[in-house]
């Protein structure tokens, strides 16, 4: 690679990381509060989270096996 | 052929005018109209077989894989843009009816091998992961790259929204899922056990966030707790690499395919 070819990478990657540095931040401790605070409020419709009950679910239909 | 005797209102007569088949019966009802299917849509962008498709839970994007390497999140409805991820490590957006290079993405020092699409309904935003350890959060419209998260250490095979859009989770070669907050702009969880050694090669959230699903090479399916960074469950049942991972759009159950060539419902 060229000197030249190298530099414009190089000033390309200095324009994209000084954008990267602008963005706005929140605290870890708020997203992550908002985070859960979004599991919690869904839980109640997460299927998989809560046992539904097995007449509702087709998958969970139960069926008897008889070995011989 | 069974018989019998004639009941007390059948007489030979009736009998020979019984019907036959459901077409005699139907006959009275009205035909149905013209039935007319037409392509409405042809999604060029592929270089070589399509292999899979389907559908997304929007009922309105299209995902699909070929032979040519390439992924493609298709719009099948209006815009026509599809976007694509590509080993020469580039993402790009094209327009479908003129083919025409729309957007760019160039960040990628190497393989992007997945991504996925924001959530919301007017997702302008896609991440997308690679073999050069990075996953990065792309603007569709500006093809600028707004965020960039480099802490695995190794390929990243899988990333997937969270189901508020605020974060992401990527699966890599290096073991580990990770959690990746938008806003905060970091990794806030890390899914790991010295016992897994195995790359992750998909992943994918349950409907309220609250689990993440993840498929290993080592043929095994962990269920990790997103917010306590603990392993629920471990799913064993496939006979080689589990490949990808998807939860139904209704969250009731997920569908695991793998090089054992079968797929497996769980709920």
């Amino acid at each position: 690679m060229s000197s030249r070819a190298s530099k414009s990478a190089l000033q390309r990657l200095v324009e994209q990381l000084k954008l990267q540095v602008g963005v706005e931040r929140i605290k870890v401790s708020q997203a992550a509060a908002e985070l859960q605070q979004y599991c919690m409020q869904n839980a109640w419709k997460d299927a998989l989270l809560v046992s539904v009950p097995a007449g509702s679910n087709p998958l969970l239909e139960s069926r008897s096996c008889a070995l011989p | 052929m069974a018989t019998e005797g004639l009941h007390e209102n059948e007489t030979l007569a009736s009998l020979k005018s019984e019907a036959e088949s459901l077409h005699q019966v139907a006959e009275r009802v009205e035909a149905l109209g013209q039935f007319v299917m037409k392509t409405r849509r042809t999604l060029k962008g592929h270089g070589n077989k399509v292999l899979c498709m389907d559908w997304c839970k929007d009922k309105r994007r299209i995902v699909s894989s070929s032979q040519d390497g390439k992924v493609i999140v298709w719009d099948s409805f209006t815009t026509n843009k599809i976007l694509t991820a590509s080993g020469d490590g580039t993402c790009a957006l094209w327009d479908v009816e003129s083919g025409q290079l729309l957007q760019s993405f160039h960040g990628h020092g190497a393989d992007v091998l997945c991504l996925d699409l924001a959530p919301s309904e007017t997702g302008n935003t896609f991440v997308s992961g690679g073999c050069d350890k990075k996953a990065m959060v792309w603007d569709m419209r500006s093809g600028q790259c707004v965020q960039a998260f480099e802490t695995h250490e190794s390929d990243i095979n899988s990333v997937r929204y969270y189901p508020s859009g605020d974060a992401f989770a990527s699966g890599s070669d290096d073991a580990t899922c990770r959690l990746y907050d938008l806003r905060a702009d970091r990794e806030v969880a890390i899914y790991s056990k010295e016992s897994i050694i195995f790359g992750a090669s998909s992943v994918d959230f349950s409907l309220s966030g609250r689990l993440l699903f993840a498929g290993y090479n080592d043929y095994t399916i962990n269920v990790w707790d997103v917010l306590k960074g603990s392993r629920v469950s471990i799913l064993f049942g496939h006979e080689n690499r589990v490949s990808t991972l998807r939860v139904s759009p209704d969250g009731t159950a997920f569908c695991s395919g793998s090089w054992d060539h079968t797929l497996r419902v769980w709920a």
